[in-house]
């Protein structure tokens, strides 16, 4: 394997149930620092289930139980002693359907900020302003950050989640298929960010879309029923997959 | 009988008792609007009654109702919607507490409203008020009698579950997704009720607090043995004093009339001050209602 400094996230033997049903089932994983990891699979494959257990989303569930051990730079972010609201801060996460406030362009990427406890004006005018040029949406929202960030297209809301996850500068991005409700040029778009983000964060995409696993990630795992069958290359993973299961999945013979 | 004509029966007989109900609205509005519109002055709104109540106008009753409804919003909204706030944000749907307090709040919305005014006497005035008077006024009665306070508290107590339904209702209207991006941002439970939750059902919350109020302004019951009074020379001035209210106002009129030539019209008026009144303030809460069901809609 790799060496330790470019481990970002180790995870060993976790497992994970709803009530009785579980839905992990003893997942080992390294995933590398500042790189795109994807994680594919068919439906309830426990894909998602895993991205939300690396920031502790799946915390709100009820019944929601877990064994092992996830480690980011070296802590088990499970540990009693973790703040879970500081962990979001370091791990953020964008979702599958765009969720913008029903606040203005403005008010939605300084939430984050202004919950942190940064009232001063200029500090968040400029954070705003980076981090929509990081999403790659300022040229087109600069002269109308006052409007509600519902007006939005769907693609544009999408990227001004994209901004208001960048605005509290975590170093981990999850994102749990971001591009699935967008049309072809929208997710393209979305896709050339997470392209121009890897330099700076570590970045890990649950994704549907094979292609786009194969066009945005250097790393892919692949799960099936709760179990990591394969993680490799990407260019491994789509061209020379050591697993059966692997091979039929991503040639389409199942999913 | 072939179904068709099945059919236009059923049609019939549902849109006859739609204009039947109709019928019998129109019928009570008209005969109050005939009967108080032209006692209806603004010397009737602004002076005390007369004679024996038999001239003058209601100003006291209005003040009176004002005030009670005023204390009674203060003490039910906030307690209320904190209530609603736990259920629908803290207790998980199978806990025994939230199973308990929703239980409550049903029970609560359909106790006959006398009964509250019998446990505001119990309770606030022979228990709470005579045990102040006796610890701090040296049994000298003060807080141990009906007062616009205790009158007020009763009917918080009538309008509560009013106020957590619909508080509930409108804060549950907040997509799931909102508070899950709130949480990702590192935002606390509270941080995120307090910008996402509560902001996004203000409305509703509005809506919850005029339904409150207007079904507070027009009920009598309660308040009958906890301070309502007959006629006062004086407005009330503090919290240990009765008052003067619009639908006891009624009552007296109709049951306690020396001359009913001269007051049935201060009865007409006075009704149709209180309808319109609890009418403008229903109207209000509709209107927001069916704006925040668009909205609930569209996301």
């Amino acid at each position: 394997m790799k060496e330790q400094k470019e481990t970002k996230v180790h995870v060993q033997d976790l497992s994970v149930f709803y009530g009785d049903n579980k839905a992990l089932n003893n997942i080992c994983m390294e995933i590398p620092d500042k790189k795109v990891t994807a994680f594919i699979g068919p439906s309830g494959c426990g894909k998602s289930t895993f991205l939300r257990s690396l920031n502790r989303m799946n915390d709100l569930i009820e019944n929601f139980r877990i064994d092992g051990v996830v480690d980011i730079d070296g802590i088990n972010i499970y540990d009693k002693s973790i703040d879970v609201v500081n962990l979001r801060k370091k791990v953020g996460m964008v979702f599958q359907k765009s969720n913008p406030f029903a606040k203005s362009i403005y008010e939605n990427v300084a939430y984050g900020p202004r919950i942190n406890g940064i009232t001063q004006k200029s500090k968040l005018d400029e954070i705003v302003e980076s981090s929509l040029k990081q999403a790659a949406i300022w040229d087109e929202v600069k002269d109308r950050l006052g409007y509600s960030a519902l007006s939005l297209s769907g693609g544009q809301q999408q990227r001004i989640c994209i901004a208001r996850t960048l605005a509290v500068s975590p170093d981990i991005i999850l994102m749990d298929e971001p591009a699935s409700a967008l049309d072809p040029i929208s997710t393209s778009k979305i896709e050339e960010l997470i392209h121009d983000l890897k330099n700076s964060y570590t970045i890990i995409i649950v994704t549907h879309n094979m292609q786009q696993a194969a066009r945005t990630s250097d790393i892919t795992a692949f799960f099936y029923l709760g179990e990591l069958i394969e993680m490799d290359k990407t260019r491994t993973i789509f061209t020379n997959p050591a697993k059966k299961q692997t091979e039929d999945y991503i040639s389409g013979r199942f999913g | 009988m072939n179904r068709t004509t099945k059919d236009i029966i059923i049609k019939g007989l549902t849109l006859t008792s739609v204009l039947l109900i109709l019928f019998i609205i129109t019928g009570i509005l008209a005969v109050v609007i005939i009967g108080g519109w032209k006692h209806l002055t603004w010397e009737f709104i602004t002076q005390f009654p007369k004679e024996g109540m038999t001239k003058g106008g209601i100003f006291p009753a209005i003040v009176g109702t004002g005030i009670m409804t005023l204390v009674m919003t203060i003490a039910a909204v906030p307690f209320g919607a904190i209530t609603a706030i736990y259920l629908a944000e803290y207790a998980s749907e199978s806990s025994v507490v939230a199973k308990t307090i929703r239980f409550a709040v049903k029970t609560l919305a359909v106790v006959p409203s006398i009964i509250f005014g019998l446990f505001g006497l119990g309770f606030f005035i022979k228990f709470v008020g005579l045990n102040i008077d006796r610890i701090f006024n040296q049994g000298a009665l003060h807080w141990g009698q009906p007062n616009i306070l205790w009158a007020s508290l009763t009917m918080a107590l009538l309008t509560l579950p009013i106020v957590i339904v619909s508080v509930e209702e409108s804060i549950r209207t907040v997509p799931k997704e909102m508070r899950e991006a709130s949480l990702a941002l590192g935002a606390t439970k509270w941080q995120t009720i307090k910008k996402i939750v509560l902001p996004g059902s203000s409305t509703g919350i509005l809506t919850g607090t005029i339904l409150a109020i207007s079904r507070g302004a027009g009920e009598v019951a309660p308040i009958l043995f906890t301070g309502a009074a007959y006629y006062l020379a004086d407005l009330p001035s503090k919290m240990s004093d009765q008052f003067m209210s619009l639908g006891y106002h009624i009552y007296i009129m109709s049951t306690q009339s020396t001359n009913v030539d001269d007051t049935l019209p201060i009865q007409f008026a006075t009704t149709l001050v209180l309808l319109i009144l609890t009418f403008s303030l229903s109207m209000i809460a509709v209107i927001l209602r069916y704006r925040i069901r668009k909205k609930a809609k569209r996301s």
